[in-house]
């Protein structure tokens, strides 16, 4: 599938004088169209190191920009606005204003890995891309993107009890972004289930929603696991937001 | 050693959350199967969460830890040199700590640090090798011990052999695979095609094998889940398949979700059957239906099945 490209030339960046006069020659409607210069201070030195500095980003300076990854992507099929190659592009280039333009769709990666598998410089393309909305996050472009939040639920409850549970993974997760449990299609689902599913195993997943699954023993790897997330977080502000970090820290 | 020579009649079992949760049937099939052809599964003792699709994306070196854990208990509290693991994610996942351990000093690192601070001893990379479920029979039964033991023949079934993503990619965590023949292929898988094939089964033509289902946001984005769910499943019924045979139960329960959700949020009914490779084989072993946890299932195949003959 060919690569639908983005252009930078757009409405809003192309500038026409009514009246302009150049060394005394009326060039005066679209003979002086022309696109707005981006100036130094226009361009983010320090994203690219940011993003690599992020877990999943470390390799992005490897891309020599073939679109391998773009090419081969799920998410390009469905929304050719998902372009891993022209992200990669803007984060090495530091033009974080056009980044930005696309901070709503980047968390939507499926992590399939057809572009790790594609790509010919191992740049990890799916960990640049839950970097690069790590970092979004971090730097208060986005909010929290359900996909975050989803990773949120699940990494709590095993770091919590060794293990994940699949209907409080459900229900902790709809809460946390505010939809209904009622959903037509869910109840529609938990009906087809019920109408033929024995008692006993029907008796048992219930059971194991109010009392959740264990791993025991756990309360060591619990408090291990809680003390390096914390480190982990605290270096993760402090490579993206090192001001802000720094005096969370004082 | 030539991989058809790899004796896989005992190994560890690593189940894994799903397989206890909404892959229950998975669960039971793929014992149900073990039993039937005499081999031995030794569950994990007090197994965890190999860390799923998400703990990587809050921290890769903590997902690196949880399934180095599963493998420290396998080789140094049950002196086992191989698990098993049926469910795609926690395969890859076994797969991906083996490469980290063994390449990325960092992670060696953090793993032996948390394992100290847990207080288990620290997995070394090579202590154990991690299979799935399609290796196990594959290597241990084959394809000619399957045919001597079907009772009753798949033939006449068609079957679309989906194996999702976590399978073969990335391919560098899978060293094993690509390996000249009788190995698998990361490109165009057919261990589960070799399989059913040999229990009778007609094999379709189906070109979404490696497709994803968008199982990381089948509740995160569910639309693009939806989305990803229906070309497969059309995909399978334009190949002409009745069946689509799964080997991962978020994959499974994926594309069972969003077949009713497809239906009711955009109104496209398709009537594909997605049944798990083990309940296939379980059926065509001469198992029950309940035995292979056909009734788990979230949509019914008890229909199906016996007009196939075999319920």
């Amino acid at each position: 599938m060919p690569i639908h490209e983005q252009s930078l030339i757009r409405p809003e960046n192309l500038t026409t004088h009514e009246e302009k006069i150049i060394d005394g020659i009326d060039v005066s409607g679209h003979w002086s169209t022309f696109i707005e210069s981006r100036v130094v201070t226009d361009y983010n030195e320090q994203m690219e190191d940011e993003i690599a500095a992020l877990p999943g980003g470390e390799f992005i300076h490897r891309c020599w920009q073939c679109g391998s990854c773009t090419n081969s992507c799920t998410v390009n099929a469905v929304n050719p606005e998902f372009n891993p190659r022209f992200w990669i592009y803007l984060i090495r280039m530091g033009i974080e204003s056009e980044l930005i333009r696309d901070k709503d769709i980047i968390w939507q990666c499926v992590s399939c890995n057809k572009c790790t598998y594609a790509c010919p410089r191992d740049v990890y393309p799916e960990g640049v891309m839950k970097a690069t909305s790590h970092w979004l996050e971090l730097k208060g472009h986005t909010p929290q993107s359900p996909s975050a939040i989803f990773d949120e639920v699940c990494t709590d409850q095993i770091v919590d009890t060794g293990k994940i549970e699949d209907g409080r993974t459900l229900r902790r997760f709809m809460q946390k972004t505010g939809q209904s449990l009622l959903q037509d299609w869910i109840v529609a689902m938990i009906k087809q289930l019920v109408s033929h599913l024995p008692v006993s195993l029907l008796a048992k997943m219930g059971l194991s929603t109010l009392i959740a699954p264990r791993t025991s023993g756990w309360s060591g790897a619990r408090r291990a696991l809680k003390r390096y997330i914390e480190e982990q977080q605290t270096e993760q502000q402090m490579a993206v937001n090192p001001v802000v970090a720094g005096e969370e820290k004082h | 050693m030539p991989t058809d020579q790899k004796n896989y009649k005992k190994v560890a079992y690593y189940p894994g959350c799903a397989l206890e949760g909404t892959g229950h049937a998975y669960n039971r099939s793929t014992k149900a199967v073990g039993k039937k052809l005499g081999l031995d599964l030794v569950e994990v003792d007090n197994w965890n969460c190999c860390g799923a699709m998400e703990v990587k994306n809050v921290d890769p070196k903590i997902q690196t830890y949880l399934s180095s854990r599963v493998m420290s208990i396998t080789a140094n509290e049950m002196d086992m040199d191989v698990v098993m693991a049926p469910c795609n994610g926690c395969y890859h996942n076994l797969k991906k700590a083996e490469y980290e351990l063994a390449n990325d000093k960092e992670s060696a690192e953090v793993v032996e640090r948390l394992s100290k601070e847990a207080g288990h001893e620290t997995y070394k990379a090579g202590q154990v090798e991690t299979i799935h479920a399609l290796d196990w029979i594959k290597h241990t039964i084959g394809e000619d011990g399957l045919r001597e033991r079907v009772k009753n023949s798949l033939s006449g079934m068609k079957i679309a052999n989906y194996y999702g993503c976590m399978y073969t990619r990335p391919r560098h965590i899978f060293p094993e695979k690509d390996a000249g023949p009788g190995s698998e292929s990361t490109y165009r898988p057919h261990f589960m095609d070799d399989l059913l094939e040999a229990a009778g089964a007609e094999n379709v033509e189906f070109p979404l094998k490696t497709a994803c289902c968008g199982g990381a946001h089948t509740l995160s984005d569910s639309d693009m889940s939806t989305k990803l769910v229906l070309n497969i499943l059309r995909a399978a019924e334009e190949s002409d398949a009745e069946v689509i045979a799964t080997e991962c139960p978020t994959c499974h329960t994926g594309l069972e979700m969003h077949q009713i959700r497809a239906e009711k949020t955009l109104g496209v009914k398709t009537s594909v059957k997605i049944l798990y490779f083990t309940q296939l084989l379980g059926l065509a072993l001469g198992l029950k239906p309940r035995k292979v946890g056909i009734q788990e299932n979230i949509s019914s195949s008890t229909d199906f099945l016996k007009e196939k003959g075999l319920a």
